[in-house]
């Protein structure tokens, strides 16, 4: 068996597929981009937040960025914005943010 | 130089003592008619502590083939058995067990399907699995039986291989009847299946994997079947190097087909399973008068060897294939179809006839066999005769 | 148990990437139940939303070991896990203990996959089965279940001039479960996370089978805009729709009493699929989804009464 390579199987290398259709890498869709499915993007209010950590907790998409046991940004390559984490938030301390506002 | 242990066993003891010998890791099973008796033998092996393996009481024969999946994909040598309804009932997981590439070896002990429920032997069980991507061998007696289990394990793991292997042999007549068996020790039995490395394992915490994963539109499904049907066609030249290395241990030979009398036979017999015996005694009776008869027994029908089928064929006048199955719908049993694809393209081919025999348990009596071969030298002699023929069916008697 | 703050530290074992709908539950209860875990852990996943949104080949989310093997299965698939682990470890050939996770839909549980389900709950294997309980069938269309709740509409269950619709009540997995005297069963929701975390714990802690029902919220299938899923789920706490309770060795305990229960209309009005329940005419359905309710919510109360001393 040859050595794994996400990139080749992409490449359509059928000799690189692994045997059994078996994924033998943990977490490969962090390659896959999730964020552009979007059209409101969470903003934290770091003033605001008391990282209750509510956001974090209610990600479907583990998209909420955690260091040593704090909120310190989000996903935005996987965030969905689907706004539980705004709609959750209890200081309001998130808004959503139409993406092309920024335009 | 080989000790000879020789055992008086039924076809189901047979098996057992070979699982027993073997000591997988998991055994996944749900009783069914005939293949009971393997478990309740087996049974008594793990309640002794003769076996290490961890026995799965599965509340169903679905659950046994899913949970041979769960252990296998886990990295256990794990093996299961079943019968008929309970062969039917892991229809789908036999398709993922292949798909997945799970060296699972099923003991299938042949019978009959519904309706009407009947428990006795044909082969429409396995002969209905023939496209699950499982390799499929047939056994003569107990002795094959037990010997084919036992290669089993090692042709499944074999790397080049990583396919799931069905043994098959007649339910009663093999499973139920007590044969003579030669046996090996339990040393040489785990000698030769050595010790199984799967390529990947669910329990290895520092590689986790993912298996069974979704392909969807513009995926690899079919590159993985290709990929499939290549394994199982590379596995028949696999199986022969077994057989040659299990020869050495046993000194009993196996072929990927088998054949008796054959080089200058004229008129040659196929079948699979347990009625061979009577189309050899009867061949020998023929030889004696002259007839020049030959055997082909099937050993490997998945994959089916089809270059050796037309090699050794495609000299004869006739050819008579003996079907304990039916294809409904279809112009003759699976044997047939098989082998007339594998004559396809033959200069001057061999005449070529199907007998449906056996359904159902239906005795395949010694002068149907007669009436048989007097149907080919009818046809060899220039009458129109049917190509197809259900023989021991019952009639008015007039 | 741990603090939320330290569950964050962990490594979360559901990657993103995946495509579930935009606010989906399902991914929020597994990451919560798994984040509880401090063994390695191996799914096995039945057919389902879930699995093809998260396994897309090559791509998978799942940073533990997984399985997908078929639909009505989960419990049989990690049957044969267990079995391989504990023969690996009664052999000495494995050291590593993993904690084996079944997870399925309500249609994979309370309806294809119920016998499997039973035959390993009867069998004592040493795994957690969650059922992420959205109530339909999901991935195919949001077809009725026998955890569909009476009066929903599903796209099996449409309304119309004679049906108003689901006509039945829930099939009660839980009961289900205790039936089989399993040591650990809990009904949950990611809307009180801590509690299913903590459930998911004593989960991973029995020693033996054990059952997590969540309530899992569904935007497609329930008909409510995305974001609002978490309080939804609340809202089904709150009005005894979907009590917190567990079920620790045949001991019944309800883990939250809501202070004020609110009506059943405040879950229901929340939601598209029960939109026709709200038109002149149908005031007896909600009436009589109400009657249902307080009658399940006072046999919870007996049965913890009943059985707290055992």
């Amino acid at each position: 068996m040859k050595r794994w390579e996400i990139k080749k199987v992409l490449e359509r290398e059928i000799e690189s597929l692994p045997q059994g259709v078996t994924i033998p890498e943990a977490g490969t869709s962090e390659n896959y981009i999730t964020g552009t499915w979007r059209t409101f993007k969470p903003v934290i209010d770091f003033e605001k937040c008391t990282q209750c950590l509510f956001c974090f907790i209610f990600c479907p998409d583990s998209s909420i960025e955690v260091d040593n046991g704090k909120v310190v940004g989000v996903d935005l390559k996987h965030c969905k914005g689907c706004g539980i984490c705004a709609a959750e938030c209890p200081r309001n301390a998130i808004s959503m943010i139409e993406e092309r506002e920024e335009g | 130089m080989i000790t000879r242990q020789v055992l008086a066993l039924t076809g189901n003891a047979a098996v057992a003592f070979a699982l027993k010998q073997i000591n997988p890791d998991v055994v996944a099973a749900y009783p069914i008619t005939p293949q009971t008796t393997i478990m309740e033998e087996f049974s008594q092996y793990v309640a002794n502590g003769e076996v290490d393996t961890e026995l799965v009481r599965v509340e169903s024969e679905h659950s046994a083939m899913s949970a041979s999946i769960g252990a296998a994909a886990a990295g256990a040598r794990t093996i299961t058995s079943t019968s008929s309804q309970g062969l039917a009932l892991m229809w789908e997981e036999l398709y993922i067990a292949s798909g997945l590439r799970l060296p699972i070896v099923l003991v299938n002990v042949n019978r009959s399907l519904s309706a009407p429920i009947n428990i006795h032997c044909d082969h429409s069980d396995s002969m209905g699995a023939r496209d699950s991507g499982w390799i499929q061998i047939f056994c003569e007696n107990a002795q094959e039986a037990y010997d084919m289990t036992i290669i089993a394990v090692k042709l499944a793991e074999d790397k080049r291989v990583r396919l799931p292997v069905m043994i098959n042999y007649d339910g009663f007549i093999i499973s139920h009847s007590i044969d003579r068996v030669e046996i090996l020790s339990d040393e040489k039995v785990q000698q030769f299946i050595g010790e199984y490395k799967p390529e990947f394992s669910l329990l290895d915490r520092n590689n986790p994997v993912t298996m069974g994963a979704f392909d969807s539109l513009g995926g690899f499904y079919y590159e993985y079947k290709k990929i499939q049907c290549e394994a199982i066609d590379n596995s028949l030249q696999v199986m022969q190097e077994i057989f040659d290395s299990f020869e050495l241990i046993s000194h009993r030979q196996y072929r990927t087909v088998e054949k008796e009398m054959i080089d200058d036979a004229e008129i040659i017999f196929v079948i699979a399973g347990s009625f061979c015996g009577s189309i050899r005694e009867k061949i020998n009776e023929y030889r004696s008068r002259g007839i020049k008869t030959g055997l082909v027994k099937v050993r490997s029908f998945r994959p089916f060897p089809d270059n050796s089928y037309r090699e050794i064929l495609k000299n004869a006048k006739a050819v008579l294939i003996f079907d304990r199955s039916t294809t409904p719908g279809a112009k003759g049993g699976p044997l047939y179809i098989e082998i007339l694809g594998s004559l396809y393209g033959v200069e001057k081919p061999p005449e070529v006839f199907n007998f449906i025999y056996g359904l159902g348990g239906r005795d395949l009596e010694l002068d149907e066999i007669d009436k048989s071969l007097e149907i080919t030298e009818k046809a060899l002699r220039g009458e129109v005769v049917d190509r197809v023929h259900w023989i021991s069916l019952k009639k008015k008697e007039v | 148990m741990a603090s939320l703050k330290e569950l964050a530290k962990r490594k979360d074992l559901l990657a993103p990437g995946h495509r579930l709908c935009a606010g989906c539950g399902e991914s929020i209860i597994v990451r919560q139940i798994l984040l509880a875990s401090e063994k390695p852990v191996v799914v096995a996943n039945a057919t389902g939303c879930l699995e093809v949104s998260s396994t897309i080949f090559p791509y998978t989310s799942w940073r533990c070991s997984y399985i997908h093997n078929a639909f009505e299965n989960a419990a049989a698939t990690a049957s044969g896990i267990e079995a391989a682990l504990k023969v690996f470890r009664k052999k000495g050939i494995m050291k590593d203990d993993f904690n084996v996770v079944a997870v399925a839909g309500d249609g994979g549980t309370y309806d294809i996959g119920l016998q499997a389900l039973s035959g390993a709950f009867e069998r004592n294997h040493n795994f957690v089965y969650v059922c992420l309980d959205n109530g339909a069938y999901m991935n195919t269309g949001i077809q009725r279940s026998s955890a569909t709740p009476m009066g929903a509409w599903s796209s099996t269950t449409p309304v119309g001039k004679v049906e108003r619709g689901k006509q039945e009540w829930r099939k009660d997995l839980v009961m289900f479960a205790v039936a089989h005297n399993v040591p650990y069963v809990a009904n949950a929701s990611p809307s009180h996370f801590m509690d299913l975390i903590r459930k998911a714990e004593k989960a991973f802690n029995a020693n033996g089978p054990a059952l997590l029902n969540v309530l899992s919220p569904c935007p497609r299938g329930w008909r409510y805009p995305q974001e609002d899923g978490i309080k939804i789920a609340r809202l089904a706490v709150e009005t005894n729709v979907w009590p917190l309770y567990e079920v620790e060795n045949g001991r019944f305990k309800i883990n939250i009493k809501p202070r004020e229960t609110k009506p059943v209309i405040e879950w229901l009005k929340h939601q598209g699929r029960f939109r026709h329940l709200f038109k002149p005419g149908n005031e007896d359905m909600v009436e009589e989804i109400q009657r249902k309710v307080d009658y399940e919510w006072k046999k919870l109360n007996i049965f913890e009464r009943a059985t707290s001393e055992l």
